[in-house]
């Protein structure tokens, strides 16, 4: 079988400062990789990179058909970019709810919008998320209304709704008590179980070692120091 | 000491004491309201000329006083006079009931009618009545003014001076304009483009305007005309200045000094109507002028914040220029100096254009402010998702943005909302401008002052409360 994922001789730099040098990966479908490593060493910046939030200088990506080039042009590929990043979805450490919405529409603008969807579609597909999430009684709070671990299960259904081939999630329990990082891992954990794809993000890996597959431990530069199946 | 604290007591001291005892006639005048009255010697700018310096030099040396001018707005003449800012108006000021009502007047110094000026090819006008249903510029709040507001067919446009009446005149604006003899002969004769009609209309009287309680004063003030009269002095400063004509042997007519006689027929005009129409009138320059400001302002916004560079050089500049500099000037320009380009606005398209390009440039930087002040997170949220640009502030930043730009931009709506009152100075009859007219004209500066700052406040209030009632609807949905 082919990688889902192909990351090529990735490079990556802030100016002088090079995050990522020369970085080679590849993602099966299925996996549950867990990329662990000190704060600040550029785990985020690689998933971020994954789906084009972040331009970078060298390398390719490789995501099913679809090319992400180094230095391409943002406006001539944006359709790639978009391509991607609907194939990919993408959990924030901060959550990044739209707070202006109710948590079913922060589950259904996007189906609506992007996929085109019809609203009853989106909506009935939101509720069965929520279900899964157990959300279902806060469909029609804001999320200023809800906890830590209910923002980002919300969260974690909202990247769903856009029935993503494959999850990022850049530390997801980072911001949460204990006992709310438990609740998004159970989440978590559900959805290794179905079989979705997933990346994490952590600097907190016990948290998280339980679900994996696959765990890579970055050093410096994003080295791969470690690599192995589970 | 006493006198100086308590000015009302100043008042009730007779002028004429307090002018042999200084030596000194102080007068008022507008050294802006043009020729041939009191304006500066085009040669030598701080030097002011006119026919009333002359007059009122030759008075004062009858009276053996120094005549002291002193310069007011000319619509305020009237109530400078009456705070005592000076002790007599020589000024082209015209007798009429309203304004003997508020002060006495002099003996006549000169019999003036009303001149219609058209453009040189215009055979159509040759009448007063043939001004019906035409636009006709005049100075405002002067008697020409009322005649033709009171005649009621006739598009009466109030000028702060003559010389845009003319212009606007020479350029089409206008299809005529009536004003006093003396200003037609100065600004209107000598122009090819122009030429002044021989069917004089109306006919009224200037007068030196002196305070009730200052009987002595203009005893002598009269005293003194009478023998210029009667010397042939003002004749020849008025042969001196080509305003001398048939009607001022009149002056020398006895009957002909009771100015009391003066337009005993003076309509009131309804200024209860005319300041409701003003009021409407402000309602609609700022509802329009807005919606270009909200417009034109997004657009530069986006400019600034996702436009190439050539693009953000063109929108900062306009930004800048347009917020350090005045918008008085930014109007002036855009109605008077557009035409030497070729262009011409109408008034109202001036008004609506200037008030509206100009607070673009404090919206743009509003919505910018609005849209920057939103966290990160939210376009990457919204972008990951795979929404497009258009998208992303489409549903999710543009509306949260409108929460933080909706009070700033409320006060921006209620500013312009006041500042339609400089439109006023590109003749749009607003509500300052209808407010102006109307107090002028009676003098009831205080009563109509309180109606119009009413007015103001009740089409203003009601847009505090919605911004408020925005403000508080925080979960506002997009869909």
């Amino acid at each position: 079988m082919l990688p889902y994922i192909k990351i090529k001789n990735l490079g990556k730099s802030y100016g002088k400062n090079e995050i990522i040098r020369d970085l080679s990966l590849d993602i099966n479908s299925g996996e549950v990789i867990v990329f662990k490593g000190p704060s600040g060493i550029g785990k985020s910046t690689l998933l971020r990179s994954l789906t084009y939030l972040e331009p970078f200088q060298k390398g390719s990506i490789e995501v099913g058909k679809y090319v992400l080039n180094a230095n391409l042009d943002r406006r001539k590929e944006r359709e790639t970019i978009r391509a991607v990043r609907t194939q990919l979805g993408f959990v924030f450490q901060f959550f990044n709810l739209f707070p202006h919405l109710t948590v079913i529409e922060n589950l259904t603008l996007a189906p609506i919008q992007v996929l085109r969807k019809s609203k009853e579609e989106a909506l009935e597909d939101a509720q069965k998320l929520l279900k899964k999430v157990g959300l279902e009684e806060k469909a029609n709070f804001h999320p200023e209304q809800l906890s830590g671990g209910q923002r980002q299960r919300v969260g974690i259904a909202r990247a769903l709704a856009m029935k993503p081939k494959a999850i990022l999630f850049d530390e997801p329990t980072s911001s949460l008590d204990p006992e709310m990082k438990g609740e998004i891992v159970r989440a978590m954990s559900d959805l290794a179980s179905e079989g979705m794809t997933m990346l994490i993000v952590t600097h907190e890996p016990a948290v998280v070692e339980g679900i994996a597959s696959r765990i890579v431990s970055f050093g410096a530069g994003l080295e791969v120091l470690s690599d192995t199946a589970r | 000491m006493w006198v100086f604290c308590f000015p009302v007591l100043a008042h009730s001291e007779e002028a004429w004491d307090r002018v042999q005892k200084t030596g000194e006639l102080r007068w008022g005048g507008d050294a802006a309201g043009g020729a041939p009255y009191v304006f500066p010697d085009a040669d030598q700018p701080d030097n002011l000329i006119g026919f009333e310096i002359d007059l009122v030099e030759a008075l004062a040396k009858k009276l053996g006083v120094q005549a002291k001018f002193v310069s007011v707005q000319w619509d305020q003449l009237v109530p400078a006079l009456l705070r005592d800012d000076f002790d007599a108006v020589f000024n082209g000021l015209e007798v009429t009931q309203d304004r003997l009502a508020a002060i006495d007047f002099s003996i006549p110094y000169y019999f003036f009618s009303e001149q219609i000026t058209v453009r040189a090819e215009n055979n159509a006008i040759r009448t007063f009545n043939d001004l019906h249903g035409k636009k006709v510029g005049t100075l405002s709040a002067t008697l020409a003014h009322k005649i033709l507001e009171d005649d009621g067919n006739i598009t009466a446009v109030g000028y702060p001076s003559p010389v845009e009446a003319y212009r606007d005149l020479e350029i089409g604006r206008l299809d005529a304009v009536f004003m006093d003899v003396p200003i037609a002969a100065f600004y209107a004769a000598g122009n090819p483009k122009l030429k002044n009609l021989s069917d004089l209309a109306g006919e009224g009287i200037y007068a030196a305007g002196v305070r009730k309680d200052s009987p002595q004063l203009k005893m002598k003030i009269n005293e003194a005309l009478i023998q210029l009269i009667q010397s042939g002095e003002l004749k020849e400063i008025y042969l001196k200045w080509n305003m001398w004509n048939e009607k001022q042997d009149k002056l020398a007519d006895p009957k002909q000094w009771d100015v009391k006689r003066a337009h005993e027929k003076n309509p009131v005009m309804k200024f209860s109507k005319l300041l409701l129409l003003g009021a409407g009138m402000t309602l609609i320059l700022s509802f329009l002028s807005m919606a270009i400001a909200v417009i034109v302002g997004s657009a530069i916004c986006a400019g600034k914040l996702y436009g190439n560079f050539f693009v953000r050089a063109v929108c900062n500049v306009y930004v800048e220029v347009v917020r350090g500099t005045p918008l008085l000037i930014q109007l002036y320009l855009l109605y008077y100096g557009l035409p030497n380009l070729g262009i011409q606005l109408p008034a109202f398209a001036a008004a609506v254009l200037g008030l509206g390009f100009n607070y673009a440039a404090y919206e743009a930087e509003i919505y910018r402010a609005g849209l920057l002040s939103l966290p990160k997170g939210q376009e990457e949220a919204a972008r990951s998702l795979g929404m497009t640009g258009w998208q992303a502030h489409r549903f999710v930043l543009v509306p949260q943005a409108v929460r933080t730009i909706l009070p700033p931009s409320t006060n921006d709506f209620i500013a312009l909302f006041k500042d339609t009152s400089l439109v006023s100075i590109i003749t749009v009859m607003e509500l300052t401008r209808a407010y102006t007219t109307a107090a002028t004209t009676t003098y009831r500066f205080l009563e109509l002052g309180l109606a119009t700052a009413a007015l103001y406040f009740l089409m203003s209030f009601p847009l505090s409360l919605w911004s408020r009632r925005m403000e508080n609807q925080k979960h506002a949905s997009v869909h």
